[in-house]
């Protein structure tokens, strides 16, 4: 034991290994954390041009520009590489940036495992997006992969499952990883209930991560033995049940929702207090209200699919299960709104975009409640409302987020401030197109135009154009986010060790840029926690 | 901070601008909510659609007026001081209970309009329907008639890519198919639904409800039109290359009007019935043919 102790002692000394090779075997949570959302924000762009793509041929209709089999390989390799490759990298990367330092801990519980983790999603990403170029095409049966038209897929389909088992184990890998972390390397005297929000909120996800990817894994295994090995779990003619692999799918896929949400709950309930400069208000039911959620998660699966002929009892459990999930999340925007409530607030970029989110995020809410309703769902359902919906709880909900938190934790990372101006300029930008963009879809997925389709009636022709100029817009936007980031790297003003006047945390104790080695003797957390940094 | 204020008033402006221009017409700015339908299911989902939104209205404007009155006046930059309680536990109760009585409120009402969907039993009529790569066959159940429909000829022409027909000109381009759905008003009419090879989804937005056309699976459905017309749809669920091209159009008639087309049909399926046996194999594409002639 004393023998690997000193050979680590010996190396904590060192800075970072010198060249590219670095960060192929680097076992430091902040060079990974640094891949995680360099690929996060690489597979943001890629998804975004997809996303462009699709909202050019829906400018006017009539084809213009693709054939309707490339446009459905675009929806579904956009669904595909947002949430897997965007959405998900993207808080794996802050946590594991954040959750160490916000923990007083030296690194991630296991290293070397999070190298792997992180290792494993560039091979799963060549591999899906390759199948773009292989004979018969990529996947264009939506990111869902429903049977039997998933088995439709040409020699790219068993492509598509294995690079799903790679983002799968990626994932779990991650979440092992951020359990092990949170329960074992907390600072002396730090107890669950000092954690910071953000931490709570990942470990919960994690857990989720760890239930719900393994379901997907076997749902797309048995897609894999349909198409190969002659088993017929989905497949009607042989006795299976096309409707047990949605089942299947979307016990996994609820779960999934939240995994793509609570970290962002986790990442405002940071931000909120710091630029209100006021302790979070209710940080027990914060907490309390996370695990409810996580935990109705796993019960509400099947309002994904009101319309595919269960009976009454099971529509009306799964309607008043997924009704329930709008108390905790309403007590979470309640609280955000009680901690801004006599505060002295300044807006700062982070807290701009955690603001967009908490009213945005919850339009995205007012829309679920309205889809939760299953009779009225069987007009809502597989039409623009939905994506609507979904766009406004994904991208102004999850991907706001982590915008706030880069701009929230760059100073830390880079020792710089960035841009406040560009700052500003971007999250202007940002928050009015985004509501060009997707606004319009709630109306004509109302008035009747589904979802998925590359051309459409003529009367849906003006609010598709008004969102195409608005995705057009916001895709451009970003660039700017881009430059702000590689600007705070090359240089800038300096940061402080707290880098905003309101910042309470470990995270904020030691200097900027973090050091590549920091906490390696444990911290005393009195001092933190004497002023109440605890809980904000 | 004014000049990057300035460009986001140009840029909303620039983008509304540039959205009117390129629109060739102004009536589609009006295509903004759920039809109010013509069946009693339609209504009562428009209804509860409409209470909805106005219960999450009212609680939008409460909360996003809280936050706004709260950056508005507990500004640092207007002197505000940070108060620093953290929580308060009678406020906390009332915000959990109060939703969750406006939520039984709502379950009450969504319950009764899901007991009335389902009531699928004491039907005067039933049609079968069964979706297919891309087009829909109707089963007149108990009266011998079937036939395929599909999308209709101009349109199928103008969705080429790069067609020289512009969807303008077409008239009810993609919602338009060579042989319609032709069904009786004030009358109780059960759908039994599938479908031969992938999932399809069968959506009609006047008839208040779509059902999923599953193989292996007949799924029910019902709808009793109030009055007689044309109404249009398409499939929701996606199905492969041509699932934006596979609409539905039903023809509503006067129960009489109805029965006399059924004759004329029963009569026109039964001629051509010998010549289907006549053809060597009968395929979907020559079934459309012959209904058509």
């Amino acid at each position: 034991m004393s023998a690997v102790d000193h050979a680590a002692d010996a190396h904590h000394h060192e800075g970072p290994e010198p060249g590219l090779l670095r960060w192929v075997f680097t076992t430091n949570h902040k060079d990974i954390g640094t891949l995680y959302l360099l690929f996060s924000l690489m597979m943001f762009f890629i998804g975004g041009t997809m996303a462009l793509i699709i909202r050019a041929e829906l400018f006017q209709p009539g084809m213009q520009l693709v054939d309707p089999y490339f446009f459905n390989e675009m929806t579904t390799l956009h669904g595909l590489v947002m949430i897997f490759g965007a959405i998900m990298p993207g808080f794996v990367g802050l946590a594991n940036w954040q959750i160490p330092m916000m923990l007083g801990a030296p690194d991630m519980a296991l290293p070397r495992l999070n190298n792997w983790s992180f290792w494993l999603l560039p091979f799963a990403f060549t591999l899906l997006l390759s199948t773009l170029f292989m004979p018969g095409g990529g996947p264009a049966g939506g990111w869902t992969m429903y049977p039997p038209l998933m088995l439709e897929t040409g020699q790219a389909f068993p492509f598509i499952i294995f690079a799903v088992h790679l983002m799968g184990m990626s994932s779990i890998l991650g979440a092992i990883n951020i359990i092990a972390t949170i329960f074992n390397m907390r600072a002396p005297g730090m107890t669950l209930m000092m954690m910071p929000l953000f931490i709570w909120t990942w470990l919960i996800t994690a857990f989720l991560l760890i239930a719900a990817m393994p379901v997907l894994a076997g749902a797309v295994t048995m897609l894999l033995t349909d198409q190969y090995f002659g088993t017929h779990f989905f497949n009607a003619a042989g006795g299976g049940d096309p409707v047990m692999y949605q089942h299947i799918f979307w016990f996994f896929g609820h779960p999934e929702v939240y995994i793509m949400i609570l970290p962002a709950f986790g990442i405002v309930s940071q931000i909120i207090p710091t630029f209100a400069r006021k302790p979070l208000f209710g940080y027990a039911s914060m907490v309390y209200a996370t695990a409810s959620i996580a935990f109705l998660s796993f019960i509400v699966w099947a309002h994904h699919m009101f319309t595919v002929g269960m009976p009454l009892a099971g529509e009306l459990f799964f309607m008043y299960a997924t009704m329930l999930i709008a108390v905790p999340t309403g007590v979470k925007v309640f609280n955000w709104v009680a901690t801004m409530w006599e505060g002295s607030m300044t807006f700062e970029t982070p807290m701009l975009f955690a603001l967009a989110f908490v009213i945005l995020f919850s339009i995205g809410g007012f829309s679920g409640l309205m889809l939760a309703i299953a009779s009225v769902d069987f007009q809502y359902q597989d039409g623009y409302f939905v994506v609507a919906h979904f766009h406004y709880v994904l991208v102004t909900g999850a991907a706001f987020a982590i915008i706030a938190a880069a701009y929230y934790w760059l100073p830390k990372w880079t020792g710089n401030m960035y841009d406040e101006q560009l700052g500003k300029l971007h999250f202007w930008l940002s928050v009015a197109s985004v509501n060009v963009l997707y606004f319009p879809q709630h109306f004509v997925g109302l008035a009747g135009m589904p979802r998925r389709i590359p051309d459409y009636a003529v009367q849906f022709t003006e609010w598709n154009m008004v969102s195409t100029v608005g995705g057009f817009v916001f895709g451009f936007s970003q660039l700017i986010f881009l430059w702000i980031i590689i600007k705070a790297i090359r240089g800038g003003v300096k940061a402080d060790a707290r880098s905003w006047e309101g910042a309470h945390g470990m995270e904020w104790e030691i200097p900027s840029p973090a050091p590549y080695h920091s906490f390696q003797t444990p911290p005393d957390i009195s001092k933190v926690m004497a002023r109440g940094d605890a809980h904000s | 901070m004014k000049w990057d204020k300035r460009l986001v008033a140009i840029t909303s402006g620039l983008t509304g601008g540039l959205a009117l221009a390129a629109t060739p017409a102004w009536a589609g700015l009006g295509e903004l909510n759920l039809p109010y339908g013509v069946t009693s299911i339609a209504h009562m989902n428009y209804d509860l659609n409409m209470l909805v939104l106005w219960i999450t209205i009212f609680i939008g404007i409460i909360v996003f007026g809280a936050m706004g009155y709260s950056m508005y006046y507990h500004r640092k930059s207007q002197g505000a001081v940070a108060a620093q309680f953290h929580h308060n536990t009678t406020i906390e109760i009332v915000w959990t209970v109060l939703p969750l009585l406006i939520l039984v409120g709502m379950a009450i009402a969504a319950t009764r309009g899901l007991v009335l969907m389902y009531d699928t039993d004491n039907a005067d009529m039933d049609i079968k329907v069964t979706g297919y790569q891309w087009q829909w066959r109707y089963d007149y159940l108990g009266e011998g008639v079937s036939f395929y429909s599909k999308l209709d000829e101009q349109s199928n022409q103008a969705r080429v890519l790069g067609s020289s027909v512009r969807p303008e000109r077409v008239d009810n381009y993609l919602r338009n198919v060579d042989k319609p759905l032709v069904v009786p008003i004030n009358t109780k009419i059960r759908f039994l639904i599938t479908a031969d090879d992938v999932i399809h989804s069968w959506w009609v937005p006047d008839f208040g409800w779509k059902m999923d056309a599953i193989p292996g699976y007949i799924n029910r459905a019902w709808a009793n039109i109030e009055q007689p017309g044309v109404y249009r749809g398409q499939c929701a669920e996606l199905c492969g290359r041509d699932h934006g091209f596979m609409p539905i159009v039903v023809i509503a008639k006067t129960p009489e009007e109805y029965k006399k087309w059924l004759a004329e049909e029963k009569k026109r399926q039964s001629a051509s019935e010998g010549a289907e046996q006549a053809a060597a194999e009968p395929s979907p594409a020559i079934d459309v043919a012959q209904t058509q002639s």
